[in-house]
């Protein structure tokens, strides 16, 4: 493998690939390559085809047209098991492992026999690899009881013990800590040593820019270029992900500077005389929210939800950063009234709401915007219907519906929330961003006095995103108190005033966001106590 | 009490809870609910009648009863693999559709009349007590558990099988084939249920009756989530389901429970069954992939 040089054909190749789901075109005529020992990345936004390309090189999804060739030999490939044959490996966004199986059964999936199943041999194999990766695992240990960053190494050595020599990575580091993230690197570099082609798929332009030695960007559809990685400044390949000139790169994106609005001035000032140290348990302002001793039992001896302090200050958005399953849904779920605690207390402005249901805490002035926006909208329903769910008897005339009412009040909204919809259209039409936009009126337009947000930006593009945020650090500007949980640590440094970390249903701690840096937060992410941060 | 024959009533009521079960256990595991076996066990026990009836043999009933029941696991991978209806309504009308094919073919043949009396599998061992019993039992005790269990647990096909039950897109990048591997989980598992059938047919009876299998797999259904989708547990819960119901036909008999209704004591491991479902059927972690149908985006 190590003898491919740039005479040779590359490892892989496309040319031409096109595919179609309906009338949108998800990859528009993509070429592309990957040479043995190359780390290639594929930078993208949501929806400019990176999954569906992923997706066909690896046998998943069959393209409308277009070749793939293996060391210069064109080949097809119609299943997973084609492109393991061909030597291409891939590791998905969603880890295509059981988990209720162990390491050894998992990696042994893909080559097996009908009848007894031998393990000694790939046992020994299995040691050779993970070794080979920098870091060792037990093949009996059951999937499931395995961090991420483990099942993510399980994935790659399955990849390479079913003989894989270009390796798919798609978005790879999306569940993972920023430790595990340069582990995960380390680990790549040392296999391209050993002339694996790798083809990193990311819409994170810093970690492009740190593992790969070529990147392509795509955009609808279309490869618009591929540079060496070195050669490309940030900016510039900023500007090509998203088709126009940005100021500064994905964090000034983030943070709305412009002076038109109000929570970002806010912000700059308050952070000019910020001197504060590392740790910031008390909030800024009159308490508004205040979480205790919350704790919500799991199935084994386990809590999800482990004694939960905290305080969310008013005119402050709280951001409660953590690796994805350790306790936020829970959180966010016994908030908005569907999960009920075993113990503990949320109090707003004074009254208690722990247990309440969903009707009680709406009344009670704390507004919701879950993870799951699919889950609180009524897709077969009109935006107008959508829009007074949560108030249907404010829009009543004796037992009948007030139509005229319901109407008028749904325009001045789709007019101030900049809803790109008629009153009329069923929810479940419409993009994720304007679906998050009819949430965003129908909560903050009954004024909540406390706002609870899950993951108000997932999977919207970055118009949508930028008006959520703005939209955020107005209703902070007008007193809110905002507890923003989420996995972008982007969005939560750049939003919040203070951080909490949350890990395995406990917080670790709660730090100033002025103050801390992505490494600390990163640590804290992992498990690491607060206390040995400062030292 | 006499100790022997409950045993003896106790086998013989297990045995075709046995076949059923762990067939059933087959096809859940890959992810789909059979509900088609109460069907698939009726027509395994007509299949089996109607050939040792023309035959005289119950060798090749019994294989008879096999053919029946794989295409039966046949018909439910066409309904929900190929074409992925809702497991649930695939399932119901299978049963339906093949207790209407038997009966109907019963009254064509027979007119509904009188009992036809075919050759039986005779008792093994007669006359030594508790190991009297029939090849059928033994067979399923000995030979078919054991092997189902290592089958799941250590061969290639148990644990692609599974997978595909688990995670079958995980299964589908390992390359391997969800559909395939459910059919073969439905034809195994459908013969399984359709001996399980037969037993009835083949060794009790030695005739076709109407209702013949009287739920037997509906029962099944629920012992199998009772054992949690194992093995061994599924066999110890058809011995306990048919301990229950030995015991309550000889209690009956005795002077003590002379006057409690009838009905009432038939309903008692019925009755047991939904206890013990409400005390250890919370919180399962039933297979991943359960009730879904499987298709590539």
């Amino acid at each position: 493998m190590t003898e491919e040089a740039d005479s040779t054909p590359p490892l892989l190749s496309l040319s031409g690939i096109r595919k179609t789901f309906g009338d949108l075109v998800a990859n528009d005529g993509i070429d592309l390559t990957v040479r043995a020992g190359e780390v290639h990345a594929v930078l993208g936004e949501n929806g400019a085809g990176k999954t569906t390309l992923m997706r066909i090189i690896y046998g998943l999804t069959v393209p409308d047209d277009g070749v793939m060739q293996v060391d210069g030999v064109p080949v097809m490939v119609r299943s997973p098991k084609d492109a393991l044959a061909c030597g291409i490996g891939m590791v998905t966004q969603h880890f295509a492992l059981v988990r209720p199986m162990t390491v050894l059964e998992n990696i042994l999936l893909s080559s097996l026999p009908l009848g007894p199943v031998s393990t000694e041999e790939p046992r020994l194999r299995i040691a050779e690899l993970s070794a080979q990766l920098g870091s060792p695992f037990d093949p009996d240990a059951v999937v499931g009881t395995l961090s991420v960053g483990e099942q993510q190494r399980v994935e790659i050595v399955k990849a390479l013990y079913q003989g894989a020599r270009a390796l798919i990575l798609d978005e790879p580091t999306a569940v993972l800590v920023p430790q595990e993230c340069s582990a995960l690197f380390k680990s790549l570099r040392r296999l391209t040593d050993d002339g694996i082609g790798v083809l990193f798929v990311s819409h994170k332009l810093h970690e492009v820019k740190a593992i790969s030695d070529r990147v392509s960007v795509l955009r609808h559809g279309r490869v618009v270029t591929t540079v060496p990685t070195e050669t490309a400044s940030t900016g510039e390949l900023a500007e090509l992900l998203v088709g126009r000139a940005v100021s500064g790169v994905s964090r000034a994106v983030l943070r709305p500077d412009d002076e038109g609005s109000v929570g970002a001035t806010l912000i700059a000032a308050e952070r000019a005389d910020d001197r504060s140290s590392l740790a910031a348990a008390r909030p800024n302002g009159e308490v508004l929210l205040r979480i205790s001793a919350l704790t919500v039992p799991g199935s084994g001896a386990k809590p999800r939800l482990d004694g939960i302090h905290l305080d969310v200050g008013g005119g402050e958005i709280l951001g409660l950063a953590g690796v994805s399953g350790n306790g936020q849904r829970e959180l966010a779920d016994v908030l908005s009234g569907v999960l009920e605690p075993s113990s503990g207390s949320v109090t707003l402005g004074g009254v208690e709401l722990a247990g309440a249901g969903p009707a009680r805490i709406v009344q009670a002035g704390l507004g919701r915007l879950p993870e799951d926006r699919h889950g609180v909208v009524v897709e077969d329903l009109s935006v107008e219907d959508n829009l007074i769910l949560e108030n249907v008897n404010s829009f009543r005339r004796g037992p009948f519906l007030d139509r005229g009412a319901i109407r008028r009040h749904a325009e001045r909204l789709i007019e101030q929330f900049s809803i790109k919809a008629a009153p009329t259209d069923p929810v479940g039409g419409l993009s994720g961003g304007n679906m998050q936009k009819v949430l965003l009126a129908r909560v903050f337009e009954r004024d909540p006095q406390a706002i609870v947000v899950a993951q108000p930006t997932r999977g919207l593009d970055v118009g949508a995103s930028e008006f959520v945020h703005k939209q955020l650090l107005r209703r902070r500007s007008l007193g809110a108190a905002i507890l923003l949980i989420s996995e972008d640590l982007d969005e939560v440094l750049a939003l919040s005033d203070r951080i909490a970390v949350i890990v395995e249903g406990r917080i670790m701690g709660v730090v100033s966001a002025s103050v801390v840096s992505r490494g600390q937060l990163g640590l804290l992410m992992s498990g690491t106590p607060l206390a040995e941060l400062s030292a | 009490m006499n100790v022997v024959a409950l045993i003896a009533a106790t086998l013989v009521t297990a045995t075709p809870l046995l076949y059923a079960t762990i067939g059933e256990i087959i096809t859940e595991r890959s992810g789909i609910l059979n509900l088609g076996i109460e069907g698939t066990m009726y027509a395994g026990a007509f299949g089996g009648f109607i050939v040792t009836a023309n035959t005289g043999s119950p060798l090749l009933g019994l294989l008879a009863a096999v053919v029946t029941g794989m295409l039966a696991g046949g018909l439910m991978g066409l309904l929900t693999v190929t074409l992925g209806v809702n497991q649930h309504v695939a399932g119901i009308g299978t049963t339906l559709l093949l207790i209407g094919a038997s009966e109907f073919s019963n009254r064509l043949l027979f007119g509904g009349g009188s009992l036809t009396q075919t050759a039986k599998f005779a008792l093994l061992f007669t006359g030594v007590p508790v190991l009297e019993m029939y090849l059928l039992t033994m067979l399923g005790l000995a030979v078919v558990a054991p092997l189902a269990w290592w089958l799941l647990r250590s061969t290639g096909l148990g644990l692609r099988l599974r997978a595909v039950g688990e995670n079958p897109e995980a299964a589908d990048a390992a390359g391997i084939s969800v559909e395939r591997t459910r059919y073969v989980a439905l034809v195994i598992g459908g013969a399984l249920m359709a001996v399980g059938g037969a037993f009835l047919t083949l060794a009790v009876l030695g005739t076709f009756t109407l209702n013949i299998t009287n739920g037997r797999g509906w029962v099944a259904i629920a012992l199998v989530i009772f054992a949690r989708w194992r093995i061994w547990p599924a066999v110890a819960s058809a011995l306990l389901f048919a301990v229950v119901d030995a015991a309550q036909l000889q209690l009956a008999i005795t002077p003590t429970f002379a006057h409690v209704p009838r009905e009432l004591m038939i309903a008692l491991p019925y009755l047991a069954v939904i206890i013990a479902l409400a005390v250890a059927g919370r919180g399962l972690r039933y297979p991943g992939a359960y009730l879904k149908p499987y298709r590539r985006t």
